[in-house]
């Protein structure tokens, strides 16, 4: 495949190099003559000096005969208009877009380009899968047993709210360790009503994660 | 009409004091307060700062009720953009981009938008006038 990848920043300079290494036939854009002196001495000639949304720098660049043009950019009016301009002045058949404002992903569709990348999208669906919910935190993983200790904030509606610890049915091999109220920490005794606003640590194998979970903060 | 103005540059706040002037109602976005200063004391339209290519911006800049969007920030490819948020996300009916480079003025009025392209204008009106300056000098050595 040909590709061009326009914006020679970390993201495109890393992009290219890994396109090489698929054996992809790739050519970078970027508008900063010292950057493309850099990059042509590690990648060679495949580094063009230009702004990547002039007609006249995708035509030398061959975009007419490129199968996807990738604008990564930092900034996504620059992203935007290289993709349209691909495809409306050189029928580029793929357009691949990078968003840096979220908030630009829906609009970037609306407007046909092919596909959008949104690193901070990425990074928060990561986090998002990390902390399933914020109200229930994995802190810690114990290296020896396959243990986890985590925290979870009670609210009005969490299904332990004013039960006492004997009432509650744990999953096997899991333990409420503390109970955070207020400025106080203590050791929960048996007849120890939880209440809302309590943060609970507590230990748990991490095959009953998602039970406790469910138990302790489950809307 | 209900107008909105992004940039407010001399091009930006003369569009914007003029519209005022003949009594429209005219918001001015600018990403800097200081280019609010090239607007005349008795401005009467409204001010807001930021770009006009976030749509929150656009929002607080009435957009909703705008019948005409102006884009006229110093850089093409912003331009382009917040007018496409204006027309696709907002519907907004007339919009205008000025696009510096003559290609992408080209390719953005022939997907629908109403644009002006300062490169080609100017040089048209400097060829214009120094045709007119020539002949008529040459005309007067012959005469």
């Amino acid at each position: 495949m040909y590709i061009i990848v326009v914006g020679g920043g970390k993201v495109g300079y890393y992009l290219t190099k890994t396109l090489l290494a698929d054996e992809h036939e790739v050519l970078l854009i970027e508008i900063d003559p010292e950057k493309v002196e850099a990059y042509s001495e590690r990648l060679g000639a495949i580094v063009l000096q230009g702004d990547g949304a002039e007609a006249s720098v995708l035509a030398y660049a061959g975009a007419a005969r490129a199968d996807v043009v990738v604008a990564v950019t930092g900034e996504d009016e620059d992203n935007l208009v290289i993709c349209q301009m691909a495809k409306q002045k050189f029928h580029v058949g793929r357009t691949i877009a990078r968003v840096n404002n979220p908030k630009n992903e829906h609009l970037f569709r609306v407007l046909g380009i092919d596909v959008t990348v949104s690193q901070t999208n990425y990074i928060q669906n990561l986090i998002g899968q990390a902390i399933p919910e914020r109200s229930f935190i994995h802190l810690l993983n114990l290296r020896h047993a396959d243990l986890v200790i985590v925290e979870a904030t009670i609210t009005e509606r969490s299904p332990v709210a004013y039960v006492a610890i004997e009432d509650i049915v744990l999953p096997v091999e899991c333990a409420i360790a503390a109970i955070a109220r207020g400025n106080e920490l203590m050791v929960p005794a048996p007849d120890t009503v939880i209440e809302p606003g309590d943060e609970l640590i507590a230990i748990t194998h991490h095959k009953q994660e998602d039970e406790l979970r469910e138990l302790l903060v489950a809307e | 009409m209900n107008v909105v103005v992004m940039g407010c540059g001399r091009v930006g706040a003369r569009v914007a004091s003029l519209l005022d002037h003949n009594g429209h109602r005219v918001t001015v976005i600018d990403l800097h307060s200081s280019s609010f200063r090239r607007l005349p004391d008795d401005f009467g339209g409204d001010t807001v700062i930021g770009t006009g290519i976030d749509e929150d911006v656009l929002r607080i800049a009435n957009i909703d009720t705008a019948d005409t969007f102006i884009a006229l920030s110093e850089n093409d490819n912003r331009n382009i953009m917040a007018a496409q948020v204006a027309r696709a996300i907002f519907q907004v009916p007339y919009v205008m981009i000025r696009i510096y480079d003559p290609v992408r003025e080209d390719t953005y009025r022939r997907l629908g938008y109403a644009t002006i392209c300062p490169t080609t204008t100017i040089s048209s009106l400097i060829i214009d006038e120094v045709m007119a300056a020539h002949d008529s000098a040459s005309a007067s050595q012959e005469s």
